[in-house]
C-alpha cells in the first residue's frame, strides 16, 4: 500500500455493472465458502502498545472461557453438521492451535478442510511489528501448518484483523495468493502489491457470526434468515462469492446451531451454489484469466491522479 | 517501529491449555454424566439474588447491573430491589408450579438484610450458593490475596449463620476471578464453582490445594445476555431456549440446559407469562429433570458430592 497517503492504493476501481462474466465450475452461480475461525486466545498474553487484549484483568474468566467453549464443546457440533450437509471448511487458523489442540486441527484436516493463517494467536497483534517480526510470523505460519497438516497455506486473515502497511506485500512475496482482509467487493479482485499476484477473497464482516450476534444483536433465527437472504441475492446476481465466517464458540452454541443448520440445508438444496473452499476459488479465478480480466476492467476506469 | 522481542516469544505454546487451571478435554470423548434417575437431560435453573449499595464501589471494577446515574441513583437502586422483593417471589412461585428445584446465588448482604428470603428459599427445597458479600465485592487479580480470602470467608460465614449449614458452592460477581480464586475457594471449604462458562458439562479444575468442580452456566443463554445485552423479547428468549434444549437433547449423551435468571429482568410482569410457559414446556419433556448445581456436580462420573 501507499503508506501515509490519503488513498492507500490497495486496488483499482471498477463498478458493479458491465463487468466481464465470471464462470464458476459446472455453471454454478455463486461460490460459497464457509470459514470456521479455529482460534486460540491466550489467558495471559503480553501487552501490545496499540491494542488491549482483554477488557478485564487477566484472567478474564468469561472472555477466555467463552472462546475456550469452542475448543472443548462447539467445534465438533459445528464440524459434524457442516460435513453432514457437504460443506468443507476453509479454516482461519491461529496456527498455535497445531500445538495446543492438535486433535482439532487433525479433525479439520481429515474432513478435507483447507487452512490459511490467522496469525499465531488471536491475542498477538501485528500492530507495531517491524519487517523482520512480520516475516517471522508469516514464516512461522507457513512452517507450522505444513508440519501439522501437509498443506501449504494460500491465504491470510490478519490476526484479530491487525495489519501493518507492509502485510499485503509480504504475503504476496511469500507466495500466498489471497487476502481475506479487504471488504470492497463481492468478487475476487487484484490487489496492488510490490511483487507477485495477490487477490482479495470476499470474506465478510457484515454476515460474520460475530457481527450478527454481537454488533447487530440478532437472534439465532434472525441471523439464519440474514444468511439465506444474502445467499439468495448473490445466487440471483451470479458470478459472485459468498463467505460465511464462523466461530465455533458463537455459532456452535446450542440455541444457534439448529437455526444455522437450516441455512446449510437451504444452500445445499438450492443447486446454484458451488460449495467449495477459498483456495479453490482463488485457484479457479487465477487459472481461468479472472485476474487479467479484472485488471483490464479496472484499467477502463483508471484515472491519472486519484490522490 | 518494532515491538519488544518478547512479543514474538511463546513460552506457553504447548499441547493443551496455556495455563494449569484445568486440562483440555473434548466433550465427545468423556464418560457420560450420571444424572439422577437416569435422566437424559437436566435443566439447571440458577437465580442471582443481589444487593447493590446505592454508593457503588469501583474497585477493582463496578459490577454489571450496578448504579449508573449521578448520586443518588434511585432508579437503579429501586429497580434492583424490585427484583428482590417482587420478581424473585414470582420466580419462586413459578418454580413451585413446575415442580422445579433451583439454585440461588445469594449475596451475603441479602441474608443479613432479608433473612426471611433465605428461609423461604430453604423451605422450598432450593439450593443456595454463596455469591460474595454484596455487589461491591468484585474480584480480579489486582485484589490482594488476604483481602480476597477475607471476603470469601465473610460471605461464607454470614450465609452459614443464616442457612444453618455452610454453602459448598460459589459464584463470583460477574464470574470474574483472580489467579488465586479457585485455590482460595478450596481452602475455604467450597467444593464447586459456577464461574467458568467454557463447557456444557461439569468438569474438574485443579488447584494447589485440591480439586474444584466447575459447574458451567453458559452466560450466552442467560436472561441478562439475551434480554438485556442483545435486547430480545421474552418470547424470543423462550424460542431460543427451546431450540437449545432440542439440539442438546438430540446429541445422544446426557446434557444440561442452563437457565441463568435475574429477578429484576425475568421477574417483570410482562415477561413472566412467557417464562412460565417455558418452564411448563421443559417440565413436560421426556427423560428430563431440573437439577441444582450440587446435583450437577455430583453427577460428574467419579464425584459423589
Amino acid at each position: 500500500m501507499r503508506e501515509g497517503e490519503r488513498d492507500p492504493g490497495l486496488y483499482g476501481f471498477r463498478p458493479w455493472r458491465d463487468r466481464p462474466a465470471i464462470e464458476w465450475p459446472d455453471g454454478k452461480k455463486v461460490a460459497v465458502w464457509v470459514s470456521p475461525n479455529l482460534e486460540f486466545y491466550e489467558i495471559d498474553p503480553p501487552a501490545n502498545p496499540h491494542r488491549k487484549s482483554w477488557p478485564r484483568a487477566h484472567p478474564d474468566v468469561v472472555g477466555y472461557g467463552h472462546r475456550d467453549y469452542g475448543n472443548r464443546v462447539a467445534h465438533w457440533r459445528m464440524a459434524e453438521m457442516m460435513s453432514k450437509h457437504g460443506f468443507p471448511g476453509s479454516v482461519s487458523l491461529s496456527v498455535s492451535m497445531c500445538q495446543h489442540m492438535p486433535e482439532i486441527v487433525a479433525d479439520a484436516n481429515a474432513r478435507g478442510w483447507e487452512f490459511f493463517s490467522h496469525g499465531i494467536y488471536n491475542t498477538r497483534y501485528s500492530y507495531g511489528m517491524d519487517e523482520a517480526q512480520e516475516r517471522a510470523i508469516i514464516e512461522d505460519s507457513i512452517r507450522t501448518v505444513r508440519e501439522a497438516t501437509g498443506q501449504t497455506i494460500k491465504g491470510w486473515l490478519a490476526p484479530a484483523l491487525t495489519h501493518t502497511p507492509r502485510t499485503l506485500d509480504l504475503i504476496a512475496e511469500y507466495g500466498l495468493s489471497y487476502t481475506c482482509d479487504l471488504y470492497h467487493d463481492d468478487r475476487p479482485n487484484p490487489v496492488e502489491v510490490s511483487g507477485g499476484k495477490l487477490i482479495s477473497m470476499p470474506y465478510s464482516l457484515e454476515v460474520n457470526d460475530h457481527y450478527g450476534f454481537f454488533v447487530y444483536n440478532m437472534s439465532p433465527r434472525e441471523y439464519a434468515d440474514t444468511l439465506i437472504r444474502q445467499y439468495d441475492r448473490l445466487a440471483e446476481e451470479g458470478g459472485t462469492v459468498m463467505c460465511i465466517p464462523l466461530h465455533a464458540y458463537l455459532i456452535g452454541q446450542p440455541h444457534r446451531i439448529g437455526p444455522f443448520e437450516d441455512v446449510l440445508r437451504h444452500i445445499a438444496a438450492d443447486g446454484r451454489a458451488w460449495i467449495t473452499r477459498s483456495g479453490d476459488i482463488a485457484d479457479h479465478f487465477l487459472s481461468t484469466g479472472g485476474y487479467e480480466a479484472a485488471e483490464a476492467d479496472c484499467a477502463r476506469y483508471a484515472k491519472e491522479d486519484r490522490a | 517501529m518494532s515491538l519488544d522481542p518478547g512479543y514474538l516469544e511463546y513460552p506457553m505454546r504447548r499441547k493443551g491449555m496455556d495455563h494449569d487451571l484445568y486440562p483440555w478435554s473434548n466433550i465427545t470423548e468423556r464418560p457420560p454424566l450420571a444424572l439422577p434417575g437416569g435422566a437424559k437431560m437436566a435443566v439447571g435453573l440458577l437465580v442471582s439474588l443481589e444487593w447493590f449499595p446505592i454508593v457503588p464501589g469501583e474497585a477493582p471494577f463496578r459490577a454489571p447491573g450496578h448504579m449508573q446515574t449521578a448520586y443518588p441513583d434511585y432508579r437503579h437502586y429501586t429497580a434492583r430491589e424490585y427484583g428482590t422483593r417482587v420478581g424473585f417471589y414470582r420466580l419462586l412461585d413459578a418454580f413451585e408450579k413446575a415442580g422445579a428445584k433451583a439454585t440461588i446465588a445469594v449475596n451475603a448482604a441479602i441474608a443479613e438484610r432479608y433473612p426471611s428470603i433465605v428461609a423461604d428459599i430453604l423451605a422450598a427445597g432450593h439450593e443456595i450458593v454463596a455469591h460474595a458479600t454484596d455487589m461491591d465485592a468484585t474480584i480480579d487479580s489486582t485484589v490482594p490475596e488476604e483481602q480476597e480470602r477475607a471476603m470469601i470467608a465473610s460471605a461464607r460465614d454470614t450465609l452459614t449463620a443464616a442457612m444453618g449449614m455452610a454453602p459448598t458452592g460459589w459464584m463470583s460477581i460477574a464470574r470474574q476471578q483472580s489467579w488465586n480464586t479457585p485455590r482460595l475457594l478450596v481452602e475455604e471449604g467450597f467444593s464447586h464453582c459456577l464461574d467458568w462458562v467454557n463447557d456444557d458439562l461439569p468438569y474438574v479444575q485443579t488447584t494447589a490445594s485440591g480439586p474444584l468442580v466447575a459447574v458451567p452456566y453458559n452466560h450466552e443463554l442467560s436472561d441478562r445476555q439475551v434480554i438485556v445485552v442483545q435486547q430480545h423479547s421474552a418470547e424470543s428468549y423462550v424460542e431460543q431456549m427451546k431450540d437449545a434444549f432440542a439440539w442438546l437433547a438430540a446429541e445422544g449423551a446426557p446434557r444440561v440446559l442452563p437457565l441463568h435468571l435475574t429477578p429484576y429482568v425475568m421477574g417483570l410482569p410482562f415477561r413472566m407469562g412467557a417464562f412460565e410457559s417455558l418452564l411448563e414446556w421443559l417440565a413436560a419433556q421426556p427423560d428430563t429433570i431440573f437439577a441444582t448445581a450440587g446435583e450437577l456436580a455430583a453427577a460428574l462420573p467419579g464425584e459423589d458430592a
